[in-house]
């Protein structure tokens, strides 16, 4: 026995075929299954990712910036800051508008802060589904 | 631009509405599955929230 796996490793696909949509995807919240003429599952999507991003600012959540010091103060605010960022346009319109919500105790403001961040991880769930469809992996 | 006060069940309920259309959506391949799924999640979502609440009711006496 060689110790080789013997199943051969599945080609990677051509960038070209799923960055677009994933790209996209990342931008918009629905874009890259809009991009794939899935008009409804992309409609869905945007609705509930950017319903779940538009609460969390109403709520007056705190958006995060990435900070490196302990390691738990270091994973709480880069794993943030990308679940933030992972909402793609919705963040940077956000960040560009000048909304600047500090970090303060209260039931909304909580709440506020985890929709957005919920809503970027949301995202990504979506982009994945978006690679799939682009790759044919799903129809 | 208006502030919304969510309760925490109002806020929970909104959660697990929008998280189960995601979960639904991109775990099963046709749409009934998808249907079934997302309202399996949003059941599960309710059932784990008073679930909860009666757990921490009853643990504070």
């Amino acid at each position: 026995m060689s110790g080789k796996s013997e199943t051969a490793k599945e080609p990677r696909p051509p960038f070209k075929l799923w960055g677009p949509a994933v790209g996209l995807g990342w931008l918009i919240p629905g874009g890259g299954h809009f991009l794939l003429k899935r008009y409804g599952r992309g409609g869905l999507l945007m609705f509930a990712v950017t319903g779940m991003y538009l609460l969390g600012l109403l709520a007056r959540g705190a958006l995060f910036t990435p900070q490196v010091a302990d390691l738990f103060t270091t994973v709480i605010h880069c794993g943030g800051f990308f679940g933030n960022l992972a909402s793609g346009a919705l963040y940077l319109l956000t960040v560009w508008l000048g909304y600047d919500q500090p970090d303060m105790p209260g039931l909304a403001h909580d709440y506020g802060t985890k929709f957005l961040v919920t809503a970027g991880l949301l995202n990504v769930l979506a982009m994945v589904d978006a690679y799939e469809l682009a790759v044919g992996r799903k129809s | 631009m208006p502030k919304v006060m969510l309760s925490h069940f109002e806020a929970a309920l909104v959660f697990a509405l929008f998280s189960s259309i995601v979960l639904g959506i991109v775990t099963k391949r046709t749409d009934r599955e998808r249907l079934t799924y997302g309202l399996y999640c949003f059941a599960g979502f309710l059932a784990f929230l008073f679930g909860l609440g009666w757990l921490m009711y009853l643990g504070h006496g």
